[in-house]
């Protein structure tokens, strides 16, 4: 055998210009965005106001933290249809505990100062429970959330008897109400937030497993990731962001109302999508996901602006999905799956 | 060649397993199974489908404990099963299945779980991808998405990752079963040139001229059992069918005693002018009934997009195709069944089968009509075809409700053939009919075909293999795209594959 021959090499593709194409496609939606904007500015001027613009980075604040607990989810290829109702129970079972029994459905076993640590324990052992369902026994992912959805959603009505806690403690109420810099605490929770989960996603060894484990789990367990550590690791994270997203929400209405959280898990789903986050795991960014659902509440605002009625917000609401879905889809030029 | 010299010289073989049984339940997998891979050579493992095999190699690479026995690397005990690490610094394999991450890119799939500590530098992390790739001369972008990587880019790419854990002896589970002729003889070279520099493999495959092409060593096993490990050059072919198969016949010229065909008539499928830009271009033949026509060409020649254009799967642009006088419409499966076309795919994982579904189920979803009427499927009905394809096929399987997805390859293809055969076709479209079986599936396969054809139909075979066109009546070649040649039966090898490489004397 001869030496010529280590020099035959598999036909080439050339070195491509693929991957910053990939990196564009995290941006796919900042056109969009703009064009929003300007739609927006032309339909009100108002629109482009700082105080407007910070009013819909709030408003999107809490439910952002249950996209971010989403779409760290599904890049590890599973789904967690229960934050919905993870975002209303953990600070209701705070309000629960630490409330005066009186007006409101409250036991009063521990003091005020309890509510945050509360709200998120509550989270986390509702990440652990779904862990161990799905992870340790092996249950269906979907089917797990989707009854977990419906068992904590029961118990938020049942402990607060249907009815919204209010009169809650400073403490509860800090986060969600503070101005930290000139801007509400909430936008900066949800902005440093973020900024951690890209670069943990982006940038480390855990982050790159959950793209492994959502791209071919077989593959990452030969690669030596524990698999079922990630995947329960990060149901348990996510859990408790969407516990966190809860407590700023509670915050900022000063009430935990029995239906908090109720029925956003379709937007959530529907951001992370129209981010890119693939729903069959393993693709998708951290940045997209803020993107996508930056992008529905700015058409949101718009609308509002646009003096459309009330009654018609819930019509609007499904169809600006379908539509950032069909935008995202042009600007990606990616199949969505 | 260089002749393996360890055994004399005394250097501990590579890797060696001792007397390895491990059982599943009833069966069987390994009965006292030894092989000794000594250091730089290349050792063919051969065996038909269920032979004990991919049980050997999961045990060899630590992912199975054996029931009792041993393995040995450089002479060492083997590692403690949990020790991925250790296991992939001493023996690495390139599967058939995906063993990467698609949607991750090729430096990361590399490194992957190594990033290193801290914040990963992803400079650094396409640097250090691109320097290994260099150092063993893969010439693939580091940057592309794993899944845009063609199947011989993956493998290279995995080889060239095991030998960066460190491992100098890799198995290679099937390697060429996805390879075209061109890419099959490139990777040769490579692992010629690896050996050269110390790599060690063991070359899984179920084509017996590649064990002769490349290999030093074959070991064959058989029903479980180590049958022999010899030399290549002191082991004939026949004698190496003797050994799979456990009787002492070759390859049969199957279909021999076939009535010859009648080309007078109406052609069972006739093709005219049919081109799909940029990949074919002006392809026509005709098939008549009885007759087995054969369709050759090389990897990129066009000739399965032929068939995917024949069968419906693809839309010509220009052309047409009679099945049976009639015209069905192009692009569409469905008009192209009616019409009296049975056909079995490429890639029966892909387009073939149905996994979780039974090998009844399987076997008849084209002639739901036959199950009952109004759309109503007879389990009682269905489950009687199933076994009757059984029976015909030689299906090697506990019953028609047994899903297909347990079934070894050879059989799997066996259910896509009687699928294709279920409504009696007047036209049977065979594209890569036995790739990944066994000598004996094949030879199942291929006298199923030639029954098909005595019976009256018209059968066209568009493969890779050879030994598939051996019994056409006539082959086409198709190279770059167009008809170059047609050869009555009785073609020699080397002139059917000069024809397919383009080279005209």
């Amino acid at each position: 055998m001869t030496d010529t021959q280590t020099a035959l090499a598999a036909p080439a593709r050339g070195r491509t210009t693929a991957p910053r194409l990939a990196r564009l496609r995290d941006l796919a939606l900042v056109p969009a965005i703009i064009v929003i904007g300007i739609v927006g500015y032309f339909v009100n001027p108002v629109f482009l106001h700082w105080d407007n613009l910070v009013n819909v980075l709030q408003q999107q604040s809490e439910i952002s933290l249950l996209v971010l607990a989403e779409a760290l989810v599904l890049i590890a290829g599973r789904m967690d249809l229960s934050l919905e109702s993870t975002f209303g129970l953990a600070p209701g079972v705070a309000a629960w505990l630490v409330l005066a029994p009186g007006i409101t459905h409250g036991l009063g076993w521990l003091s005020g100062a309890w509510s945050i640590p509360l709200t998120l324990a509550v989270g986390l052992v509702i990440g652990w429970v779904n862990g161990l369902l799905i992870v340790r026994f092996r249950l269906n992912g979907f089917i797990v959330t989707l009854g977990m959805l419906i068992v904590l959603r029961g118990l938020l009505t049942g402990i607060s008897g249907g009815k919204t806690f209010f009169n809650l403690p400073s403490s509860m109420i800090y986060l969600g109400n503070a101005v930290w810099l000139g801007l509400p605490a909430s936008i900066w929770i949800c902005l440093v937030l973020y900024a951690v989960a890209i670069a943990v996603t982006g940038y480390t060894r855990f982050g790159r497993a959950l793209y492994a484990i959502g791209g071919n789990a077989d593959a990452a367990r030969a690669a030596g990731i524990r698999v079922d550590r990630v995947l329960w690791g990060t149901l348990v994270v996510a859990s408790l962001l969407a516990a966190l997203g809860g407590l700023l929400l509670t915050g900022r209405l000063a009430s935990v109302a029995a239906s908090q959280g109720n029925g956003a898990i379709f937007t959530v789903f529907a951001a992370a999508v129209i981010g890119g986050v693939s729903l069959n795991g393993g693709k998708g960014t951290i940045f997209g996901a803020f993107t996508g659902i930056l992008l529905l509440y700015m058409i949101q605002n718009v609308l509002t602006l646009a003096g459309v009625p009330a009654q018609w917000i819930g019509a609007l609401n499904g169809a600006i999905i379908l539509v950032a879905l069909i935008i995202s889809r042009i600007t990606s030029g990616q199949a969505q799956e | 060649m260089s002749v393996p010299a360890s055994a004399a010289t005394g250097v501990p073989p590579v890797a060696a397993a001792h007397r390895i049984t491990k059982r599943f339940g009833v069966t069987v997998a390994l009965d006292d199974v030894s092989l000794t891979v000594n250091d730089g050579e290349v050792h063919a493992l051969v065996g038909r489908n269920g032979a004990g095999k991919s049980t050997l190699v999961s045990v060899l690479t630590g992912l199975l404990a054996p029931d009792s026995g041993t393995v040995e690397f450089g002479g060492g005990p083997a590692p403690a099963l949990a020790d991925r690490e250790a296991w992939r610094q001493r023996v690495a394999c390139v599967y058939q299945k995906l063993t990467v991450i698609p949607t991750l890119s090729v430096a990361e799939n590399l490194f992957l779980n190594r990033q290193g500590r801290g914040l990963i530098s992803w400079g650094a992390l396409r640097r250090r991808a691109r320097e290994l790739l260099d150092t063993w001369e893969v010439d693939v972008d580091v940057q592309a998405p794993a899944e845009r990587l063609t199947v011989e880019q993956r493998q290279l790419v995995e080889i060239a990752r095991a030998l960066s854990h460190g491992s100098r002896f890799i198995i290679l589970d099937e390697p060429t079963a996805q390879l075209d002729g061109q890419a099959i003889e490139r990777l040769f070279a490579r692992m010629r040139s690896l050996r050269e520099s110390g790599v060690t493999f063991l070359f899984i495959s179920h084509h017996l001229d590649e064990v002769y092409e490349v290999c030093d060593t074959v070991t064959v096993m058989r029903d479980a059992r180590h049958i022999v490990t010899s030399p290549v050059a002191e082991l004939d072919k026949q004698a190496l069918i003797t050994a799979m198969t456990g009787e002492a016949t070759g390859l049969i010229d199957l279909g021999a005693d076939r009535p010859a065909p009648d080309r007078g008539g109406e052609p069972a499928l006739s093709v005219t002018g049919l081109g799909v830009p940029g990949v074919f271009e002006d392809v026509s033949l005709t098939v008549a009934p009885g007759e087995l026509v054969g369709l050759a060409g090389a990897g990129g020649s066009g000739k399965m997009a032929v068939g995917e254009s024949i069968v419906g799967l693809r839309r010509a642009a220009s052309g047409t195709v009679k099945i049976g006088g009639a015209t069905p419409r192009p692009g569409s499966v469905p008009a192209a069944l009616r019409a009296g076309l049975g056909f079995v795919p490429q890639d029966r994982h892909k387009e073939g089968l149905v996994p979780g579904l039974s090998i009844a189920e399987n076997a008849t979803l084209t002639v739901p009509e036959r199950l009952g009427r109004f759309g109503i499927v007879g389990p009682r009905r269905r489950d009687e075809l199933g076994a009757l394809a059984i029976d015909d096929l030689d299906i090697k399987a506990a019953g028609p409700e047994q899903p297909v997805s347990a079934l070894s390859g050879g059989n799997q293809q066996k259910v896509v053939m009687a699928r294709a055969l279920a409504n009696d076709p007047k036209v049977l479209v065979l594209m890569q009919p036995t790739a990944g079986v066994d000598v004996k599936a094949k030879e199942t396969l291929l006298g199923t075909a030639s029954a098909a054809a005595a019976g009256g139909a018209g059968v066209l075979v568009i493969s890779d293999d050879i030994d598939d066109l051996r019994p056409c009546d006539r082959v086409f070649v198709l190279f770059k795209g167009a008809l170059v040649a047609e050869m009555p039966k009785g073609w020699d090898d080397h002139e059917l594959i000069a024809a397919m490489e383009g080279i005209r004397d």
